[in-house]
């Protein structure tokens, strides 16, 4: 009964002090706070007062007063020896990386200078590493798994299934990854990316966006979700969810080898050797800033119609150049980057690899599982330029992105396996040209496919880990629903109007 | 003194579990000492935080970088130092998150001592955030980074002078190149064990209107909420109308955060 | 005349501020007040937003923040 009465007397304190019964150590500790209560009300009522005597401008006079402190003392204990124009170097890198002449166009070479570098660097490194792990290390398993007769489902589950898809993603991951990440952190370091908010600002603000959704958008060139992540820095929640919903347009890590792989394959491969490699990072770059144009125009639809409202301010700040430093970002993108989001590959890899197994092993009515579903999505991904293998991989790497172009291969040559991998061929994937020539031989992949994959891989839904946060960050159905679907139903617009296009004047 | 942290995070609901704790190189025993590190964005305030626990954060170059706190620890002379790096703010005095988390953990999280990180090369500005933290405490030492790039530009400072003015230790550092950290980490201690006699610089309000006010307003609330850090400090934030100040009186949960010494949630942005 | 109207590479005296509340107090946070010098050091490639310097820190404002403080030009002695 006290219990209760204490507990109602938090509610509704009047009821407390009308007794006058000795007080057990709950209602003192009510009684308390009912005084508390009534006494902050108090204390708030007085600043009102002081306030209306004061007049409203106290917090300009304080922080005025602060200002002048602050000024006289830096006069005391700064000086300028020389007095040199400070800040010169600055100053003239400025005037050149946001100047209306070379702004734009540097921004775009910086990317393609990164792209090229990433492309032309990784392409001997992933060779060897595809060599010797889909190959020797490959080879070797299936030697032991022999010897040791084990069952051939047992083998071909841990050493085709799931070996083979790890070996893949880290093959294909690891060298551009290990390349692009210390580039990108060195411009990060250096200063560089306000300069590219900076210029890009106007181009947000038309379309109805934070100023600081271009930093965010940056952030989502490493991964969407620590990009999602990052737009806590707006405040206003109208624009952070355009920021969220648009982050999928910024290319994340693990969709980068795709790009990149397929760049290099159907679209450096037409131009001469000496260019192939810098024409394939040209062709990622196109769609990297593809994925920019898509990020405002979608901001300016949004902005306009389910999230109407103005660009709120913004101020941003431009700090001093910093000389990078060297060994630190390379340990740091090599160990804290590069190894992280390889590890997490690897761990979607793994299961991935396993379900692919299954799925082409088990048989119903004479086909696979794996087959069904392919000869299933095959008409529709048709129509829009793609394959039913290619919609099937991208259900199959919902949870990871890394690992599309693995499960697109394994599941190729799955479905031709009666006639090539008895004889090896599945372990001979070693360079770019077999892979070409399996795609485009087995798979009927045309240079369509590669530019609507390419396509597809910048306009699709984000990976799990992505929608994840997402919901966490928002905590809404509704927003994570559009974010989820909006990318893909571009997505799928976008491959068919190209698809429809070439076809209407034979281009391809 | 010292004070027991059997378990820091027993306030998160999700997010942060013992992994991430043991990643970013906590450990959950008692702490002697809790430190606060606070300053504008891009003073290097992430460098000076790994250099001091050995971590790799990593350090962008962009405002806004650390949306939320890291959290790291040390040992210095046999005490456990826990360190907490809080977003970078120009101000404690503005309504975004990440100036309410900073602020409330110098307020409210009574730190033993607070780092205030200033960029050499841009003193002026970078003295409002230390002049606004010295009027809630006076445990404060101020490291004034980036003096290679000061020198670069030809700016001397001259820290003894500061020093004087703030009435509060001041270090001179380049901690990209691990200078002034042992300077900076004697000072800490020497203000951690209550060996420095601060004499900080207060802003004084020629108002006398103002003053009376304050005084007022700094007697009721020291009556009212026990233990309140700098009663005159929230007194001036009510008679500006800082509405979350407010609404922290009126919901009463002005200093709640003193308890826990520290925020349950610890989040960090990695790309 | 207004921050936005001044000329790049030109300096001034702020002479009021009429943005109001929390855009107010970014910009006293930003060390940008009555009193203050300004300087317009470059505008972004497509014109707008214009960094300026103030306190020796370059900060980039939009326009619309831009046309609500108050500026008086100050002769530069070069």
């Amino acid at each position: 009964m006290r219990l209760a009465l204490v507990a109602d007397s938090e509610a509704y304190p009047r009821f407390v002090g009308e007794r006058d019964a000795p007080r057990t150590a709950g209602e003192t500790l009510a009684l308390r706070s009912l005084n508390k209560m009534t006494k902050a009300e108090n204390i708030l009522e007085q600043a009102k007062s002081f306030r209306s005597e004061i007049g409203g401008d106290l917090h300009d006079k304080l922080t005025e007063a602060v200002y002048t402190d602050a000024s006289a003392i830096a006069a005391r204990a700064v000086s300028n020896e020389n007095q040199t124009n400070n800040f010169h170097l600055d100053q003239t890198l400025d005037r050149i990386l946001t100047s209306r002449l070379y702004g734009f166009p540097l921004m775009i070479l910086m990317l393609t200078v990164v792209l090229w570098l990433t492309i032309a660097g990784a392409n001997v490194p992933s060779a060897m590493l595809g060599e010797f792990l889909q190959g020797t290390v490959f080879n070797a398993l299936h030697s032991l798994a022999n010897a040791l007769s084990a069952p051939w489902w047992l083998s071909g589950f841990l050493i085709d299934g799931v070996y083979l898809a790890t070996a893949w993603v880290i093959s294909v991951m690891l060298p551009p990854m290990a390349i692009f990440f210390p580039l990108f952190t060195l411009l990060e370091d250096l200063g560089y990316l306000p300069r590219v908010a900076f210029n890009l600002d106007r181009l947000f603000k038309r379309a109805g966006a934070h100023g600081k959704q271009s930093l965010s958008m940056m952030m989502g060139y490493g991964c969407n979700a620590a990009g999602v992540v990052s737009t806590r820095i707006i405040d206003s929640p109208r624009e952070r969810l355009i920021a969220i919903i648009t982050n999928n347009f910024s290319i994340c890590n693990g969709r980068f080898p795709t790009m990149i792989l397929v760049g290099t394959i159907f679209i450096g491969a037409t131009a001469p050797p000496a260019l192939a490699s810098f024409i394939a990072a040209s062709s990622v770059a196109a769609v990297a800033i593809l994925g920019i144009v898509f990020t405002l125009l979608v901001s300016a639809f949004l902005s306009k119609t389910l999230l109407k409202g103005e660009a709120s301010s913004f101020t941003l700040e431009l700090p001093p150049y910093r000389p990078p430093q060297i060994w630190q970002t390379l340990y740091r993108s090599i160990i804290d980057r590069t190894l992280i989001v390889l590890k997490r590959a690897v761990w979607m890899a793994a299961p991935a690899g396993a379900v692919i197994w299954l799925i082409s092993n088990i048989f119903i009515g004479g086909e696979s599982v794996a087959s069904h579903l392919i000869a299933f999505l095959n008409p529709f991904g048709l129509l829009i330029g793609l394959n039913g293998v290619i919609l099937l991989a991208y259900v199959v790497a919902i949870p990871a992105n890394e690992i599309v172009v693995p499960t697109i291969l394994m599941l190729t040559l799955n479905l031709a396996k009666s006639t090539l991998a008895q004889n090896g061929v599945m372990s001979g994937l070693e360079d770019d040209v077999q892979i070409r020539e399996i795609l485009t031989g087995i798979g009927g992949w045309t240079l369509l496919t590669g530019i609507n994959l390419m396509l597809f891989s910048l306009l699709h839904n984000p990976c799990s880990t992505t929608i994840w946060t997402i919901w966490k960050e928002t905590k809404s159905l509704k927003w994570t629903a559009v974010s989820t679907l909006l990318p893909v139903i571009l997505g799928i617009l976008v491959c068919f109007t190209t698809a429809t296009f070439v076809r209407l004047f034979g281009l391809i | 003194m010292s004070v027991a942290l059997a378990n820091d995070c027993g306030g998160c609901a999700t997010g942060c579990n013992t992994a991430q704790l043991t990643r970013l190189g906590i450990k959950s025993d008692g702490f002697d000492y809790i430190i606060a590190l606070a300053g504008n964005p891009n003073t290097g305030k992430s460098t000076i935080f790994n250099k001091l626990t050995g971590l790799h954060q990593h350090v962008g170059n962009w405002a806004g970088k650390t949306v939320a706190r890291a959290e790291g620890a040390f040992n210095l002379n046999n005490k456990k130092f826990k360190i907490v790096d809080l977003p970078g703010t120009y101000s404690l005095l503005s309504t975004s998150v990440d100036e309410e988390i900073a602020r409330d953990f110098v307020l409210f999280g009574k730190p033993d001592v607070t780092i205030v990180v200033a960029d050499a090369t841009r003193l002026e500005r970078n003295l409002n955030l230390v002049l606004q933290i010295l009027e809630i405490t006076d445990r404060v030492v101020v490291a004034v980074n980036l003096m290679d790039e000061a020198k670069r530009n030809d700016l001397t400072v001259d820290e003894r002078a500061l020093s004087r003015d703030l009435g509060v230790p001041v270090i001179p550092m380049t901690a990209r190149r691990g200078e002034g950290v042992n300077e900076l980490l004697n000072a800490v201690e020497k203000v951690a064990g209550g060996g420095y006699a601060a004499r900080p610089h207060r802003i004084k309000y020629s108002d006398e209107k103002i003053e009376n006010a304050v005084q007022t307003l700094a007697k009721q609330l020291n009556e009212t909420f026990e233990n309140l850090p700098n009663a005159r400090w929230v007194a001036l934030r009510l008679l500006e109308g800082d509405e979350s100040i407010i609404r922290a009186v009126r919901e009463q949960t002005l200093g709640n955060l003193k308890q826990s010494r520290g925020f349950p949630q610890l989040v960090q942005l990695e790309v | 005349m207004t921050l936005n109207l001044l000329p790049t590479g030109r300096s001034a005296t702020i002479t009021k501020i009429h943005s109001k509340n929390a855009e107010r107090r970014r910009m006293f946070d930003l060390g940008i007040l009555p009193g203050t010098r300004i300087e317009n050091v470059m505008p972004s490639p497509l014109g707008d937003p214009i960094a300026y310097r103030v306190r020796s820190s370059v900060v980039a404002l939009r326009t619309e923040q831009a046309e609500l403080i108050e500026i008086e030009e100050t002769l530069e002695l070069k």
